[in-house]
């Protein structure tokens, strides 16, 4: 297993760091997936546990200017890795004005990444700053709890209003209640709502866009419903609140697919990053 | 069913014995927020207005008052009507779009109530984005009356609001009372506490530009409880103007002028009881 890969654009450098960040934000621990075309931050919760799993995808020749790696053997051509990604905003927040960055595998007492950031000095010395960060392997027989999750088939596509409105009012209604419920339908409208003993909050958001995907077509069940009619899922309101709060990247689009009383899934797409987010709905 | 509720109140609207409309919920907000240092508060609700009042202790009243000419729309059906609220859950529906004034976006509210035993349902929008609230009415309790006539006032100082924050913002909160003496003579006004690390008095000379009107008759020396009076920071924090009156069995009133974003006036008063424990030996 070899690993190693240089980052030389400042806003490569920063880009890289604020994906990192948004994913820290989100999770303390997850899987570094490590494949010859991307790398991958991925968490997949065990349902007792909540359920939440997260995929975001960096192609890595978007970031990388050297890119090299070797992987378990050449059919498994993979490195699996599981890390604290809080570790790696750290040991990147030197790398903010840095000349160049090395991201490597290494063997210390145990394996490590190593982060090298090259920082520009006033002399011709240079001064190089080397982080490592403890890693454990994951286990081949391991890999297949961290795959792809499935798309589901939804009942209902939406592009997410404003972050920053519904971020604003999601950070009240979690001093209300702890579930959430969070319902869309195909003309346009998305709704927050929470409700205790003593008062009902419901928030509505219109004229978004319902993105119409070749998914879609496949599921010829989403045809046959209302336009108007509501698909719902009641989520866990402060991993919600979290994920919202976590947004770093600005990311250009936020789909948001709800599967009926089962799960939600949130698609952030920028030109280069991708992250998906799997919320199932809470078990009362 | 919020949707349910939704679809009520925009058909039922003849049904409502009270409606308000604003198109700057801040102002509603912000006032209530000066008196929220309990969780549940009474609304009275007359064709003069709104007034919402907190208590706690028995010893210390806040009451704030939103005249009706602050709301765009305001219709009232009867004479007067009293309903309890919790406070907390009100605010939070009132800033669910947040608080920063920055951006310039303002968040606009309707609020109805269709009589006893029925919520109380806000409708807050801010561009374009709708939230429909509608929060449980609970049954008044009776409010102390602390028969503060101005015919008993003995001491009356009115000064802005500015000098007083400072003292007030350092309260010595190792002190358990608060000392008011206001008296025709040196040293006029003179605020004081008893801490842990000694006493601390500050006084205000009447003649300074901060005080606006001073009328006082005899000497008097009260003291108040720290813990009462600290939550009246909030409505000096805004205000613009302060009246600080005693009556002669040594009650306070601390009556604050607020102006708002658009330049309406509103106001806060507090009512505080003396400390009795004190009082005692002295007279």
């Amino acid at each position: 297993m070899r690993f190693r890969g240089k980052l030389i654009d400042i806003a490569c450098i920063q880009h890289f760091t604020r994906v990192v960040t948004t994913v820290s934000k989100i999770i303390k621990g997850c899987v570094l997936r490590i494949t010859p075309s991307a790398m991958y931050f991925i968490l997949s919760e065990k349902v007792i546990n909540g359920g939440i799993q997260i995929w975001c995808e960096l192609p890595q020749g978007h970031f990388f200017d050297e890119y090299a790696m070797e992987g378990v053997s050449p059919e498994a051509n993979e490195i699996y890795l599981e890390l604290a990604p809080e570790n790696l905003v750290k040991a990147l927040k030197t790398a903010q004005i840095a000349k160049w960055v090395k991201i490597k595998l290494t063997k210390k007492h145990t394996p490590c990444i190593t982060v090298e950031v090259d920082l520009p000095t006033l002399g011709s010395h240079s001064r190089v700053v080397v982080h490592d960060i403890p890693v454990s392997v994951v286990p081949r027989r391991l890999w297949e709890e961290y795959q792809e999750p499935v798309m589901p088939h939804y009942d209902v596509s939406i592009m997410m209003p404003q972050i920053k409105v519904l971020r604003s009012v999601v950070d009240k209604m979690k001093n209300l209640s702890n579930v959430l419920s969070l319902s869309a339908n195909q003309q346009g409208e998305l709704r927050v709502s929470v409700e205790n003993d003593m008062v009902s909050v419901s928030t509505h958001f219109e004229d978004l866009l319902n993105p119409a995907s070749s998914r879609d077509d496949m599921g010829q069940n989403s045809n046959q419903c209302e336009p108007d009619e509501y698909f719902e899922v009641k989520i866990d309101i402060r991993k919600f609140a979290q994920f919202l709060a976590g947004q770093q990247v600005s990311p250009s689009r936020v789909i948001c697919n709800i599967v009926d009383n089962r799960i939600v899934h949130f698609y952030l797409v920028n030109d280069d990053v991708s992250l998906q987010y799997f919320m199932p709905v809470m078990v009362s | 069913m919020p949707m349910a509720l939704s679809t009520q109140t925009a058909t039922d609207d003849d049904q409502n014995i009270l409606l308000a409309r604003i198109d700057n919920a801040r102002s509603v907000s912000n006032i209530l927020k000066a008196i929220h240092f309990k969780e549940t508060a009474t609304v009275f609700a007359s064709p003069m207005g709104l007034k919402v009042t907190v208590e706690d202790a028995k010893c210390i009243q806040a009451n704030a008052f939103i005249q009706e000419g602050i709301f765009q729309e305001y219709v009232i059906k009867e004479e007067q009507i009293t309903f309890k609220i919790n406070l907390t859950i009100l605010l939070e529906c009132l800033t669910i779009f947040g608080t920063g004034a920055v951006g310039g976006s303002c968040t606009s509210l309707k609020m109805c109530y269709a009589g006893y035993g029925r919520p109380l349902v806000l409708m807050l929008e801010e561009e374009g984005v709708l939230t429909d609230c509608s929060i449980k009415t609970l049954e008044p309790d009776e409010v102390l009356d602390f028969n503060f006539s101005s015919t008993n006032v003995i001491n009356k100082i009115i000064m802005k609001s500015e000098c007083l924050k400072e003292a007030f913002n350092e309260l010595d909160m190792t002190s358990d009372v608060l000392e008011f003496l206001m008296s025709p003579d040196a040293p006029y006004l003179r605020l004081s506490t008893f801490g842990n690390a000694g006493s601390t008095h500050s006084d205000f000379p009447k003649d300074s530009d901060m005080m606006e009107s001073f009328q006082c008759a005899q000497t008097q020396t009260n003291r108040y409880k720290v813990s009462l009076l600290k939550p009246s920071v909030k409505a000096l924090a805004l205000s613009s103007r302060v009246s600080i009156r005693t009556d002669n069995r040594g009650f306070l009133s601390l009556q604050y002028m607020i102006k708002n974003e658009d330049g309406q006036i509103c106001f806060v008063e507090y009512y505080c009881a003396p400390d009795e424990d004190v009082d005692d030996p002295e007279h």
